[in-house]
């Protein structure tokens, strides 16, 4: 069993919906973003997902985008967000997963990226640009390595190719609850309910689900509607770029509370 | 041993979109279905009869093609080689080869019942070809369109907002066309059930570089009808600018298997491809993915995608179409750079010569003639893609040549 399923599982025996924050790496610093990562850990999060910003990142909204640019900006590479990883994945409980797009996978070379991902003790990647159909040679590596790719579910997705993708993914299901890219909106499409149930009759992996979701309370509705996870994105990256330096992880670990307690009511 | 039946180039790309290593489908997962709903309509319509007779009825009577092959009879005297052919694109309405492919799929999305339009532009002819037939079948426009382009191309931007167009601008990255598909992508991730987006280039994921290539194909088809019905036989070299290669691949397509004919592309050097300021992806580049497909791309060693430059535009693009990178990977077609004082001069030459204004993107092919000339003898018969005129480059002509507020 890979670290995230196993993670999953224990989870699913407590009958505890899994919290998700997302941060991007660099922004404002990796010193910060290691920080984040300590203190989300602490504070209620049960994966945490590390974004590896990039130039073209085309599932991303605003506040991502500009996020990554910054980081970017101040000079942030792939392998000093892995050494991060590295030196922090042995402090923290739970499981790390890379958001990453494709290009800068292609650029590394696939089997030493996953080779460099599992001795940083990353436990699986998001790829938001990989459809399965471009992805089986990386599945297999990573099945190789233990590693999880997390395929992504869209409200878009016909019937067929949920059947596809439940076939092949592991780890769990990253549903996206609307059509569009990442970033905070006021309320959760209704529909996002029946897609849990729908892509429940097909798997029996967890389902979590993300893109829009930035409140406790509407963690709670897709909780409600039936989701083992939650992510939650925008809402991190936002708080980490508008506080002041000596609030912003103090802000952190109450919203990430504040998340956790919505799921656990 | 089992026989494998050799594949014919133009019956790329494969079933599952490839160009050779080239190609695929690198989109979000919400877009999936939209490509493949894009497919199934496009391969359907591609046989139907009275789909292709309104597609003709309109590029007869809306575009006016046929566009002439043109002798260049003054450009072919001063070069003293080869006898020089222009395939008028620059006539098209609208001024550029662009409509051929706006038009093709706005028929496309019209059947498909899709009434919102997006799409990307760099040079602005693109866009102004989607804001025309937007508005000749009454569909909603909206062009993304980088900052630093709406400064440079200011007479398009007035074009497309008479058009009915909305212009959004996209500030992000270098704002350039690569920020403007990014930013477009973007809106059909979000609206994909309701909205077409028309991609202007070769390039993409698929469908898109064989839709595009085939909606343009109808160059190629020409050029080849008309050197049999003037020469007797085909051209010896076809020569056109490459971006993204949306002329360059519409040029090339109906020659792609007559192994004869030999296919040069010319791309942006800007600076210098040694300045690190260029566009010339397919000399200096190395495969990646950007915008949905595998192809040549100006990245770093970490893969993040650098920012292009050249004085065009339209040429302005860290990427280019997977075919394209396909056709240098085999061999079939040689790309080579202009830089972006070449190309001016080039432009200039044609003006006085030809008493034709180019665009700068085409200056570029018209730039290689310099070395291709003398390489040829004159028996020999080379077609340049005009692909478009240059009045909406005549601010930034003027610019780069230090003309200043006294004209005359």
């Amino acid at each position: 069993m890979t670290r995230i399923a196993d993670h999953f599982a224990q989870l699913r025996s407590r009958r505890t919906v899994a919290l998700i924050p997302f941060v991007t790496a660099g922004d404002p610093d990796l010193e910060t973003t290691a920080q984040a990562l300590l203190t989300l850990d602490q504070q209620g999060a049960d994966f945490l997902e590390v974004g590896v910003p990039y130039s073209d990142p085309l599932a991303d909204g605003p506040v991502i985008q500009a996020a990554a640019t910054r980081s970017l900006a101040r000079g942030t590479t792939l392998n000093a967000v892995l050494e991060m990883l590295r030196q922090l994945t042995p402090q923290l409980k739970s499981p790390v997963i890379l958001f990453t797009y494709y290009n800068p996978i292609l650029a590394v070379g696939p089997e030493a990226f996953l080779d460099r991902l599992k001795a940083c003790g990353i436990s699986g990647m998001v790829i938001p640009d990989l459809p399965i159909e471009e992805g089986e040679t990386l599945r297999t590596l990573a099945q190789a390595r233990a590693l999880e790719i997390i395929w992504l579910a869209a409200p878009t997705s016909p019937q067929a190719r949920l059947q596809n993708l439940a076939a092949v993914a592991g780890g769990f299901i990253y549903l996206v609850s609307t059509t569009g890219v990442t970033g905070m909106r006021t309320q959760v499409a209704d529909s996002v309910k029946t897609s849990i149930e729908n892509l429940r009759s097909l798997t029996t992996l967890p389902i979590a689900v993300g893109f829009g979701i930035s409140t406790p309370d509407q963690a709670r509705q897709v909780a409600q509607w039936g989701a083992d996870g939650v992510i939650v994105g925008s809402a991190f990256v936002k708080l980490l770029q508008e506080k002041p330096a000596e609030e912003r992880l103090i802000a952190l670990g109450q919203f990430c509370r504040s998340l956790k307690d919505a799921l656990s009511v | 041993m089992t026989y494998t039946a050799p594949v014919k180039l133009s019956s790329l790309p494969d079933s599952r979109g490839r160009f050779g290593r080239f190609g695929g489908q690198y989109v979000p997962e919400t877009l999936m279905s939209a490509l493949a709903e894009l497919e199934t309509a496009f391969l359907r319509y591609k046989g139907d009869p009275e789909f292709q007779n309104q597609l003709f009825g309109y590029l007869r009577d809306f575009v006016g093609r046929s566009t002439p092959l043109y002798f260049a009879e003054r450009l072919t005297a001063h070069h003293g080689g080869p006898q020089i052919y222009l395939k008028r694109e620059d006539l098209n309405h609208t001024g550029a080869h662009k409509i051929n492919n706006a038009l093709g799929q706005a028929l496309l999305a019209l059947r498909m019942g899709k009434q919102r339009i997006i799409a990307e532009t760099g040079a602005g002819q693109h866009g102004v070809a989607t804001a025309t037939v937007c508005a000749r079948f009454g569909l909603e426009c909206i062009i993304y369109m980088g900052v630093q382009d709406i400064e440079r191309q200011k007479l398009n931007v007035y074009r497309m907002k008479l058009l009915g167009a909305e212009i959004r601008p996209v500030d992000a990255g270098s704002g350039t066309l690569k920020d403007a598909t990014s930013e477009a992508i973007r809106d059909w991730v979000t609206n994909v059930e309701t909205t077409h987006y028309i991609l202007g280039s070769a390039a993409g994921p698929h469908p898109y570089p064989m839709l595009v290539r085939e909606f343009q194909a109808v160059i190629g088809r020409e050029t080849r009808q008309q050197s049999l019905e003037r020469f007797g036989r085909l051209p010896d070299v076809l020569l056109a600018c490459v971006g993204g290669g949306s002329n360059a691949i519409g040029l090339f397509h109906d020659f792609v298997d007559d192994a004869q004919v030999r296919m040069i592309g010319v791309e942006a050097a800007g600076e210098g491809v040694d300045s690190g300021k260029h566009a010339a992806t397919l000399t200096a580049g190395r495969p990646g993915v950007l915008h949905g497909a595998m192809s040549y791309l100006l990245q770093n060693d970490e893969g993040q995608i650098q920012e292009a430059h050249s004085i065009s535009a339209g040429l302005d693009y860290p990427g280019v179409g997977p075919e394209h990178s396909h056709l240098k990977d085999i061999g079939r077609a040689e790309y080579y750079s202009i830089t972006d004082a070449e190309a001016l001069k080039s432009l200039k030459l044609v003006c006085t010569l030809e008493g034709i204004i180019p665009a700068l993107e085409t200056a570029h092919a018209f730039a290689y003639l310099n070395t291709l000339a003398p390489q040829l003898d004159p028996q020999k018969i080379v077609v340049i893609n005009c692909s478009g005129r240059g009045d909406k480059d005549v601010r930034t002509v003027a610019s780069a040549l230090g003309w200043g507020e006294d004209l005359v």
